[in-house]
């Protein structure tokens, strides 16, 4: 390949994409033609780099500077100044939020340094279109040894060793599940790759095969070796575009090599991969609802046992992984169990893929070692919360995780330290709450999302769902009562035990642990007809203070309703009647002066 | 493109060098053009040329090439300093596309600096 002395790696994972990436390299080439550099430097798309809140992302390698925020007026100027004349144009570069001097390299900006990357070893590094750029980082190696250099005891064995458990939620070990389907009488079995991410707010599967697919394949064929499978399924959703561009691309590339179709390597295994497309029902992520829509059948779960290992995709033995085990695969073959199992805690070892959202300063998808704190997560990667505010809680595990509240900050995340506190692992989805955000009506919020996503099956989910969502509804509508309370506990509990599957089994999650932590604000609600967050709009009142409003008309202007009224140069008011409760006001207020009660 | 075996991964690797060793920011030595107003100028943009031809007609591909600004000694440009790793920087002054021939092949392949195009070994002290 043509040598340059710069690669300018831009992400075109799907955040950036949406906030121009695709302009921007458009503007580079252009302009890399007019200063003749197009021979000297690359510009290289490459997967999510993480910092999606910065989008577009863009690393200057071989030095690792970062530069963010990107606009096509930017680049000019950065072309001539940095890779005509080899200065870094600073204003570009990301400053910390409570730092005043911008920070150049990548490895240096807290986002960065606290991940250790496993799963997304390649993001960023690497064009997730070209399997040459994967094979040269090392790729397909690991399925190169387990073909020719382990016996398929041997690969499951390493795979045990190494305590990895699955990605996807429940954390049974991988490697016990591997064992499982292969001692499986019959001689054809499946293997399933489960990319049907449901949880909103969470990206961490769209972004391993956005940003490096071939990591996902190569984990497969070498899980379908071990357990002597014949064909394997990816289900991903269909709202993931690019993720199912490029999977597709890969597949095919994989193919043209030998890597997938008959006697892979010349080592006489033959396996190949299917692509199965999600209609997006949020109980698909649950694995027997899963092989059902795969088979094309309505998607409901049925009960367990048989598991899928003993009965699976028409009835045949199937191991089901989510992205980001399959993914973690390759790497712990290469490298050896033992080195895997070093990092994490006792009984969740390597690392996992969160993707932090919600009210921290930075958003973006990160890869930490077990064992991390919450507190690490939103204030040394994350950054603190926006405006710094006072954090309040962070949710973990999607729709059906528990919020945690601050006490419980420096809680190590491992799969037991979660359910402990009632909450759970989940997929990695980690939503950050500030003392803006209500705890009731974020109960409300997924309850909703639950109600609508449940499938039906069970009575208790079906019914006991919606009848806490309409009792949740009730208290934001200032409508509660004292007994709401106790009933929403032994609801929950009775979804819990009446449900078969994870859905209905977690789904009281979001209820019971904001009432464990945060029964005050369900008590504020109920008795005092108060949201002390000031959310709940039944429960608020907008006023002006008096002392503080300057007359400078900008709410009285900007009012939709027209319900804030007084004479020039005087304090204005709200006309409550009139008030919708949208917050403009407050909005546009320069003053402080507009309040919520 | 023919079905692989084992021993092909290597081969594509090696095919891929020069990319993941810039990639990785890793190389046996590093060059680095100085592109101030004066050197471009006096044709370093040429130089710069040279250098990554010598580098695509080599076997050596581990070679992290860069650019900065001016460095001085504006009556001496085109300059460009080979650092190998673990070696002090060299500077060398009046660069031609043919003297970067030579220094690519004698100082950054084979380890030997070039004394006839040689300014000093080293670099000023920096705080």
């Amino acid at each position: 390949m043509k040598s340059y002395r710069t690669h300018l790696m831009l992400c075109a994972g799907t955040g950036c994409v949406s906030n121009g990436a695709y302009r921007i390299k458009a503007a580079l080439e252009q302009e890399l033609v007019k200063q003749n550099l197009q021979d000297e430097v690359a510009v290289v798309m490459t997967g999510c780099n993480g910092f999606c809140a910065q989008g577009p992302v863009m690393t200057v390698l071989p030095e690792g500077i970062f530069y963010q925020l990107l606009a096509e007026e930017d680049i000019p100027y950065l072309v001539e100044e940095h890779f005509l004349k080899g200065r870094p144009v600073k204003r570009l570069m990301f400053t910390p939020p409570a730092e005043k001097a911008p920070v150049p390299r990548m490895s240096d900006i807290g986002f960065f340094k606290k991940q250790r990357l496993i799963a997304l070893r390649n993001r960023g590094l690497i064009d997730p279109e070209k399997i040459d750029e994967y094979i040269a980082r090392g790729g397909y190696r690991a399925l190169a040894k387990a073909l020719t250099a382990m016996s398929r005891e041997e690969i499951i064995e390493e795979i045990k060793k190494s305590g990895l458990r699955g990605r996807g939620g429940a954390g049974f070990p991988t490697g016990l599940k591997w064992e499982l389907t292969a001692k499986q009488p019959g001689d054809e079995k499946f293997i399933v790759c489960n990319g049907d991410e449901g949880d909103p707010g969470a990206f961490m599967d769209r972004s391993i095969v956005e940003s490096d697919p071939h990591s996902v394949l190569e984990g497969m064929v070498i899980g379908a070796r071990a357990i002597g499978a014949t064909h394997g399924f990816v289900y991903i959703r269909q709202e993931y575009p690019l993720a199912l561009e490029r999977l597709n691309l890969a597949l095919g590339q994989a193919r043209r090599y030998g890597l997938l179709g008959k006697d892979i390597l010349g080592a006489g295994f033959d396996f190949d991969i299917s692509v199965h497309r999600g209609a997006g029902a949020f109980v698909c992520g649950e694995e027997t609802s899963l092989i059902g829509s795969l088979e094309g059948r309505p998607p409901e779960p049925r009960i367990r046992p048989p598991f899928p290992a003993e009965s699976g995709v028409w009835g045949k033995p199937t191991c089901i992984n989510n992205v980001e085990t399959w993914a973690t695969v390759p790497e712990i073959i290469t490298r050896g169990s033992a080195w895997f199992s070093q990092i994490g805690t006792a009984t969740s070892k390597g690392t996992k893929v969160f993707s932090l959202v919600g009210k921290v300063k930075n958003t973006g998808l990160v890869e930490v070692p077990m064992g991390i704190t919450l507190r690490e997560m939103v204030f040394d990667i994350g950054g603190g919360i926006q405006g710094d505010r006072k954090y309040k809680a962070v949710q973990t595990g999607g729709p059906s995780g528990g919020c945690i509240p601050a006490s419980l900050l420096d809680l190590p995340i491992d799969y037991e330290r979660l359910n402990e506190v009632g909450s759970i692992m989940g997929s990695g989805g980690m939503i950050v709450m500030d003392e803006e955000t209500c705890m009731v009506d974020v109960a409300r919020y997924f309850l909703e999302f639950l109600r609508d996503e449940s499938c039906g099956k069970c009575t208790a989910c079906r019914e006991g769902v919606d009848v806490m969502y309409q009792i949740v509804s009730d208290i934001c509508a200032g409508k509660g009562e004292e007994s709401h309370i106790p009933l929403l506990e032994e609801l929950g509990e009775a979804v819990k035990d009446g449900s078969m599957c994870a859905l209905g089994g977690t789904a009281p999650n979001p209820v019971l642990s904001t009432l464990r932590y945060f029964r005050d604000e369900y008590e504020a609600h109920i008795k005092e007809r108060r949201c002390p967050a000031g959310v709940c709009k039944a429960l608020i009142t907008y006023r002006i203070d008096p002392q503080k409003c300057k007359a400078c008309l900008l709410c009285n202007r900007n009012c939709p309703q027209e319900a804030i009224s007084g004479e020039k140069k005087k304090p204005q008011t709200i006309e409550q009647s009139k008030c919708i409760k949208c917050g403009v006001c407050r909005d546009v207020c320069k003053f402080e002066a507009v309040t919520v009660q | 493109m023919d079905k692989l075996r084992p021993e092909d991964l290597d081969k594509i690797a090696d095919r891929m060098k020069n990319v993941m060793s810039l990639r990785q920011g890793a190389g046996r030595a590093k060059i680095t053009v100085h592109m101030g107003t004066c050197g471009i100028a006096a044709g370093a943009r040429k130089i710069m040329s040279a250098v990554l031809r010598s580098m695509d007609e080599s076997a050596v591909k581990d070679v992290i090439v860069t650019t900065s600004g001016c460095a001085g000694l504006c009556s001496r440009e085109p300059m460009l300093t080979v650092e190998l790793v673990g070696e002090a920087p060299v500077k060398y002054v009046d660069v031609t596309e043919d003297k970067v021939k030579r220094i690519f092949a004698e100082h950054v392949v084979n380890g030997k600096i070039v004394p006839d195009y040689a300014l000093a070994v080293g670099s000023e002290q920096t705080l």
